[in-house]
């Protein structure tokens, strides 16, 4: 009944009514820090292991055990933050109170009104910004299994609880109401997720649960306050965040338009069902009792140590398109730009440049020949080198693919290897003649091609003959696109020459 | 009481560590104590016989080896029930966690084995060490063994009791608003509460996370002094714990009050407390006095809302950290068609009365809307009293006061008021809420005849100080 406007304005227009609407989504993103140990005791934290191997009294929550926070936890938290342009604060940890079988304490540690970092944003590719209001450090639960029928804990017939994550790091990165559209919230979690990898706090693996994200959804007419927004959960790739913000958004407009109300809640994406499914009910909202968590002490990270932070940040995706942009002459957002950040090979595409290459061909190169390992060790001179013998005619580009693959593996020079392999310069003054010897010698078929009008189909035909037969006089050397070129330029002139043209 | 049994921890271990009294005579005396007159006193809910009788005897070896045991060489020692012991059960005096066996020793019980003492039994106590006077435990009422119709104080009464009876020189209790103070008091014994943050909480079962601490019972102010030289000191596994060394109090017992001022708080001699309580803590305030103190008068205004505030912060932290008990990992585990109606059968058959009321209590404490007028304001009443308590320190180097209001009352009289049972805790609340030490030395007896104990607070840290105040006061009681 509606789409989403690829415009980024985020309007979506009604299929009963006509109407415009606008989306305003909000997300909550939980990480799982790559610490080598949990929170606040020594049990390891590692995914997939025998459940219930990697606890103690602590993560286990029994009587008497106490919490000791995990300094490195606290240096990932504080990298998440830094990158995300918050101020660092003094953190207070609270206890969130909840009755749940998974959560051995009946309680969770973590950040309340005191978080550590606060104030950030995220830049998105399109230019745009979300606000982050705050990173906060949290202990993951255990993880239940129910069995029976439903796979959730109302009417299954037993549960299963492993608590080898309980008390595993996290981190709740709580963005501002700041995106408009599906489009939009997958792009801050894909780009949220390029800076959690670059930092190293997370693995931010959506399928294995390290990155977990909720969206706040709700609809409003354009100019209007805002609408009571539900929580979606339960999204477990990008695709699903996609799917359930779009399905959410018509959900609450058609409620609207009926004449109904949305009611405040927790919704569940069903991958299958393809919608959102009601979960805990307003009735049943919790009243969480937060107070300060008595076991630990405030955490006030130093300007020492963030400034030691700050220092060690590596530079973040965003920063290095926009370098590798520039150098290329491109936008920040161009494929092959934002492939060579994502595969780490802009430096290797930045220094070819600087040496000389051609950005496109550079980074052609990159976005298609070079998702191999060991490309990151290739020497920039050496690619900008072959991207030069192309440009001057003397490699073709299947040649060049085929160089650029040795030149991975034994980081031979690009002359060297195309010397070995025969890939010898063919010269545009050689491949002229050559063009033109073959002309000569099918002047009946050179004829028809001359003569055929722009737009008839035995051009094609005749141009492949011609192609062919260079070819072949050339042993291979010749490169298709020179010599395509060079039988457009004949055959024009040959019709200028005859008054065709 | 056995011969033998008669001896201080102080000097038990050193005839042991000398060789002149095997750890194993020093056990079997004390057991015998136990056998004799455990059945009227119920101090106990588990000895463990057979445990003690083992590391008596690996102390014997380690003696026969030339080697030194510790400072406790073979002194036996009881343990609230509250303290986590590896692979002995630790009940809290309660239904809940009914069959549970801890995998790990806390901090306190391992520093008290590497210094050579012997535990000997885990001591009953006030369920969850809810209450004052030992009457609300699942497995009955402990008793004084000063008058088995009185109850010995609470929530730490067994431990009292046992040191009292002289079932154990030494016992070790928890004090969150008065729990070691007010059973010393009653029971005769001294008993003290130290710096919050001097001891490891780790493997204490958690009441009232921010006002609980671990302390010693003894029958001499020497004993209790050996007693936290031995478990204080920075532990790791307690984030709580204050960054320094053990304390070393037996080495300045001996130093006396020579110039200290020493102020009576004003606030907690009034109408509350009775006559006879108020002599004898004007008799030790003479004492210190003749021995080189100066000594007048000092208010804290604030401490008389301590009470207040201390039944909306420990019950809302106990709401909390009681949460743990829903039958779901260890302990008591009642039928219920659903997860929530199990944990909430499970919580109804294992919790007592006084805990359910504590936990309704806190969690109404914490609840949205209520919060900033119950605990918030609580808070702030804590932040006064710790103001004022501040400002009395600034012309005194130690306060003075009674420890209880009265002396030990008969069992069942006040197990059906609350409130009356509360006002049991008002003059010991206050150090807990500044997490400032403070220590309850016998002097004397009420006009009951019952003992009477003088409470002698000090800063933050200043046990040392506090201590040498005791000894005189020790010294001097009647």
């Amino acid at each position: 009944m509606s789409r989403s406007g690829g415009d980024g304005t985020g309007l979506v227009v009604s299929g009963s009514t006509g109407d415009a609407w606008e989306l305003v989504i909000g997300l909550e993103v939980h990480c799982e820090l790559a610490t080598a140990t949990k929170l606040f005791c020594a049990c390891p934290n590692r995914f997939g292991d025998e459940p219930n191997t990697n606890v103690c009294p602590v993560c286990l929550g029994l009587p008497g055990s106490l919490p000791v926070l995990n300094k490195a936890a606290v240096e990932l938290a504080l990298r998440i933050g830094r990158a995300l342009g918050c101020t660092v604060r003094p953190g207070v940890f609270a206890r969130k109170n909840y009755f749940y079988p998974d959560m051995p304490k009946d309680y969770q540690i973590s950040q309340y009104d005191q978080p550590t970092n606060v104030d950030g944003w995220l830049g998105l590719p399109d230019g745009s910004r979300v606000g982050i209001e705050r990173a906060h450090i949290e202990e993951d639960t255990g993880k239940n299994t129910h069995a029976g029928d439903t796979g959730r804990i109302h009417g299954s017939d037993y549960s299963l609880i492993d608590y080898n994550r309980a008390g595993v790091p996290l981190v709740e990165i709580v963005g501002r109401p700041d995106i408009a559209t599906g489009d939009q919230a997958k792009a801050f979690v894909s780009e949220l997720r390029k800076i959690l990898l670059a930092t190293g706090a997370s693995d931010a693996k959506m399928e294995e649960g390290s990155l977990r994200v909720d969206a706040n959804v709700s609809v409003r007419r354009p100019g209007a306050g805002l609408g009571t927004r539900c929580e979606i959960k339960n999204l477990n790739s990008l695709r699903s965040l996609g799917r359930a913000i779009d399905h959410e958004a018509r959900r609450q407009i058609e409620l609207i338009e009926a004449g109904d109300r949305v009611t405040q809640q927790t919704r569940h994406w069903d991958e299958e069902g393809g919608c959102t499914r009601p979960g805990r009910s307003k009735e049943e909202a919790e009243d969480y009792r937060y107070f300060q968590e008595p076991d630990l002490v405030p955490l006030a990270p130093s300007a020492e140590w963030v400034k030691d932070i700050d220092e060690a940040l590596p530079t973040l995706p965003a920063k290095r398109r926009s370098a590798l942009g520039a150098a290329a002459g491109m936008a920040d957002t161009h494929a092959g730009v934002v492939i060579a950040v994502d595969r780490d090979l802009d430096a290797l595409g930045l220094a070819a440049i600087q040496a000389g290459g051609d950005p496109a061909r550079v980074l052609t190169h990159i976005e298609h020949n070079l998702a191999v390992e060991g490309a990151d060790a290739l020497e920039p001179e050496k690619l900008a080198d072959l991207v030069k013998l192309e440009l001057e005619g003397k490699l073709t580009a299947t040649q060049a693919k085929v160089v650029l693959a040795e030149m991975v593996a034994t980081g031979t020079a690009p002359a060297e290897i195309a010397a070995a392999r025969g890939f010898e310069a063919m010269a545009t003054s050689a491949l002229e003649a050559t063009v033109d010897e073959v002309i000569g010698s099918e002047q009946a078929e050179w004829d028809e091609l001359v003569r055929a009008p722009e737009d008839d189909k035995r051009i094609k035909k005749l141009n492949g003959f011609f192609t062919g037969k260079i070819m072949k006089a050339s042993r291979g050397q010749a490169d298709g696109k020179a010599v395509n070129a060079l039988l457009v330029q004949r055959r024009s002139a040959a019709r200028v020459e005859r008054g065709l043209d | 009481m056995a011969p033998g049994a008669a001896g201080t921890a102080v000097s038990l271990a050193a005839a042991v560590r000398a060789g002149d009294l095997s750890a194993t005579e020093v056990l079997e005396a004390h057991l015998a104590s136990i056998e004799e007159r455990e059945g009227e006193v119920h101090a106990f809910n588990l000895v463990v016989t057979e445990q003690a009788r083992a590391r008596a005897s690996q102390i014997d070896d380690a003696v026969s080896a030339g080697n030194d045991p510790g400072p406790l060489a073979g002194v036996p020692v009881a343990l609230k029930d509250n303290m986590c012991t590896r692979g002995i059960p630790t009940t809290c005096s309660s239904r809940i966690l009914e069959g549970w066996h801890p995998p790990y020793d806390a901090t306190v019980v391992t520093r008290l084995a590497e210094a050579g003492a012997v535990v000997v039994g885990k001591t009953n106590l006030d369920e969850f060490a809810m209450g004052s006077s030992t009457e609300n435990s699942a497995f009955g009422p402990t008793r004084n063994p000063a008058d088995p119709t009185r109850v010995p104080g609470g929530s730490s009464g067994g431990s009292a009791a046992a040191v009292a009876a002289g079932f154990v020189p030494i016992a070790l209790g928890s004090d969150t608003g008065g729990s070691i103070r007010q059973p010393a008091a009653l029971c005769g014994v001294v008993g003290a509460k130290p710096t919050y943050g001097a001891v490891s909480r780790y493997g204490l079962v958690a009441f009232a996370s921010s006002l609980d601490q671990i302390g010693p019972f003894a029958r001499t102010v020497a004993d209790a002094a050996a007693v936290l030289d031995v478990i204080s000191g920075h532990d790791p596994a307690d984030s709580t714990s204050i960054p320094q060394d053990a304390l070393d109090l037996a080495s300045h017992l001996d130093a006396g009050v020579e110039g200290l001022r020493i102020g009576v708080v004003t606030e907690l001699m009034g109408d509350g407390i009775a006559p006879d309580v108020r002599a004898r803590v004007g008799e030790a305030a003479d004492a210190l006095e003749r021995a080189g103190a100066s000594v007048d008068e000092a208010s804290v205004p604030a401490v008389t809302y301590g009470l207040s505030a201390y039944y909306l912060i420990a019950p809302a932290e106990a709401s909390s950290n009681l949460a743990r008990y829903d039958g779901v990992r260890y302990g008591l585990r009642a039928d219920g068609a659903t997860t929530g109606e199990m944990m909430e059968a499970t919580r109804t058959a294992g919790f007592g009365d006084e805990v359910k009321r504590r936990i309704m209590l806190g969690t109404y404490a914490l609840s949205a809307g209520y919060y900033d007028a119950y605990y918030g304001k609580a808070l702030k009443v804590r932040t006064l009293i710790i103001a004022d308590f501040a400002a009395a320190y600034d012309s005194h180097d130690l306060l003075l006061s009674p420890t209880s209001p009265t002396t030990a009352f008969a069992l069942g009289d006040k197990v059906d008021d609350p409130l009356l049972m509360y006002m049991n805790d008002v003059c010991t609340i206050p150090s807990n809420l500044s997490g400032q030490p403070a220590i309850s030395v016998p002097f004397g007896t009420g006009s009951d005849g019952l003992p009477v104990g003088v409470q002698v607070l000090a800063p933050a840290l200043g046990e040392t100080v506090m201590f040498r105040a005791a000894a005189v006061i020790e010294d001097a009681a009647p």
